[in-house]
């Protein structure tokens, strides 16, 4: 089954709503709690950092009966250097942002934590693309 | 689907139920549906909140109590009376007043129902203490704990497994009695309800309160008090001895914001059930619930001054429950030297039973066949008009979705989609007009003019 959600930067009172969605479907496929709620972080963080860095984006998610996939697309500055935004701690997030108590630069690391598999593809000026994998079982 | 072992109180009267949507559009788990014209409540996914009671024009949708009589099955006969009931009168009228007049109905022995809330708010913190979750989530509302049961099945685990005052107070004074010499058949505590959810939580399978051996509804009880009360000839004069005085915090433990501001750390109360939902919601999936430590949910606005069987104003009755507790003692009297065995013994039987997660699930079989049936729905979803008008018997159109795929609903049950096949040849005038009364009830499109609203309404 497909999911698809748009995402709308600077708007932060939206996020949430995606991974609000997947998370009921994944409750009525009696998915372990606990695989739920790392699911739920994980896209929570995605779509934060969609709406703190990026102009626009979407969400694309794919569920079948052993895992989940989701795909997160956006329109926005890129980042430069991935594996220092892999760090804990390292953020470019605005003033503004921070004071709405995001952007302490846990944002990519904690998605890794709580995924099976994570990647980031980015292009500097042109947007980034997060692939996150986690399965059932 | 199989059914569970949930008592439910709340009960639907056929005979007045007249078929509207508002109970079904009103219920938090989506749990009515209407057929041939009357509601029926799937017992899996109702947590008696009651939301469907209050919203009832015909009241018809009703709690099963005991029969009042049953009290003269017992020598002692205990009313185990929580502050609410006192809220439901003014300030004219005295605790003895009423008092009085309880015992004048023929009960042996008053009880208050908060009489135990330090011990139970002693032992909520020490759980608390040793949780490893955060929130933990008070078990004072049987209906948020039922809400949780059903619709946040990964949060049972933070509910403090702590009996309520009222389980606590039944378990301490049966113990009390007993050692007063009665035998337990003797003793009788009957429980003044001000909701629903209390009598299907004492009255479950999982019932973990056999100290009670009945309900009586708050309303029942207020008419009988307020008969006598009125009976009285003018300048009679209330003798009896009052049950033991509560303190501030025991008396306004039920009321939104009286058990959080005894907890450590950062507490939070909210109350009515649309509102914790809401914010259990939020809490699953944003990380902007941080950090707390104690939640008191409550299903009913200002918490039990607002339960189901209230009669007064629950703004009222709130204020003066807060009015009739100032210059309160301060030290609790379960403290008080006597009864120290019953005490004890509650000390030991303060625990409830852990909570098992009861999971809402709309389709039985393998995750590939869920998979293809929540696939179904959203297909469904594309042809139904969205408007969630409640025409077809179900809450919106979301849910008739789901009941069609469930079979136990069809495509057609959708007056827009009845629109549609009309049109297109694909169903007969009679046969639309049949489906309506399939749902509505026979003869429902029939000019009545008793009806509700209607120019004879009560003729």
């Amino acid at each position: 089954m497909r999911f698809r959600y748009e995402l709308e930067g600077g708007n932060f009172s939206r996020a949430g709503y995606a991974s609000s969605e997947i998370k009921k479907t994944l409750k009525q496929l009696s998915v372990d709690p606990k695989i739920i709620k790392r699911i739920v972080v994980a896209l929570y963080e995605a779509e934060v950092n969609v709406v703190a860095h990026a102009w626009r984006g979407e969400v694309l998610a794919e569920v079948d009966a052993e895992k989940i996939t989701i795909r997160l697309k956006d329109e926005g500055p890129g980042i430069p250097d991935i594996p220092l935004a892999m760090q804990e701690g390292y953020s470019t997030a605005s003033e503004a942002v921070r004071e709405m108590g995001f952007g302490a630069g846990m944002g990519l690391p904690n998605m890794k934590k709580n995924v099976d598999e994570l990647t980031v593809e980015s292009q500097v000026g042109i947007g980034t693309e997060v692939y996150m994998l986690t399965r059932f079982s | 689907m199989k059914e569970d072992n949930f008592y439910h109180a709340l009960e639907i009267d056929n005979d007045l139920c007249m078929g509207c949507t508002r109970c079904m559009t009103k219920c938090p788990t989506r749990a009515i549906r209407i057929k041939d014209g009357k509601a029926t409540i799937h017992k899996d996914w109702c947590v008696d909140c009651g939301e469907c009671l209050k919203t009832c024009p015909v009241h018809a949708i009703y709690v099963g109590q005991d029969d009042f009589q049953r009290i003269f099955d017992y020598t002692c006969r205990v009313a185990l009376v929580p502050t609410v009931f006192t809220g439901q009168f003014s300030k004219y009228t005295t605790e003895k007043e009423i008092m009085s007049a309880i015992y004048e109905l023929g009960f042996t022995h008053i009880f208050p129902v908060e009489f135990t809330t330090d011990m139970v708010c002693r032992e909520m913190i020490r759980q608390m203490e040793n949780a490893d979750e955060k929130p933990v989530i008070s078990s004072f509302c049987p209906a948020i704990v039922r809400l949780i049961q059903v619709r946040f099945p990964v949060l049972v685990d933070n509910i403090l497994l702590v009996k309520p005052p009222v389980n606590a107070s039944a378990t301490y004074y049966h113990k009390v009695l007993e050692d007063e010499g009665f035998t337990p058949d003797e003793i009788g505590i009957f429980y003044v309800t001000p909701c629903a959810a209390k009598i299907a939580a004492l009255k479950s399978e999982e019932g973990y309160e056999a100290a009670i051996r009945g309900v009586i509804n708050m309303d029942t009880l207020y008419n009988k008090v307020y008969h006598v009360l009125k009976n009285r000839p003018k300048d009679h004069k209330s003798d009896c001895e009052l049950p033991p005085s509560l303190t501030k915090k025991e008396m306004r433990w039920s009321q939104t914001g009286g058990e959080s501001k005894h907890f450590p750390g950062r507490s939070l109360a909210i109350d009515e059930i649309h509102n914790v939902i809401d914010f259990l919601e939020r809490m699953e999936t944003t990380d902007e619930v941080r950090n707390v430590d104690f939640l008191e949910l409550r299903a009913c606005s200002r918490s039990c001054a607002g339960g189901v069987l209230t009669v007064a104003n629950r703004f009222l009755t709130a204020e003066r429950m807060m009015k009739r507790s100032v210059n309160r003692d301060k030290v609790p009297m379960i403290y008080a030297a006597e009864n120290i065995d019953a005490l004890a013994y509650l000390k030991q039987h303060i625990m409830m039973p852990p909570i098992p997660p009861k999971p809402k699930l709309l389709y039985d079989g393998p995750r590939e066949e869920i998979l293809k049936k929540m696939e179904q729905v959203r297909n469904l979803m594309c042809y139904l008009p969205g408007i969630d008008c409640g025409a077809c018997g179900s809450p919106n159109c979301r849910s008739l979705a789901e009941d069609i795929v469930r079979h136990e609903a069809q495509f057609s049950d959708c007056v827009f989609m009845q629109r549609n096949m009309e049109k297109h040849g694909k169903l007969d005038k009679e046969h639309a007009f049949r489906l309506i009364e399939k749902t509505w009830g026979k003869d429902r499109l029939n000019k009545d003019c008793y009806k509700k609203g209607a120019k004879y309404e009560g003729q």
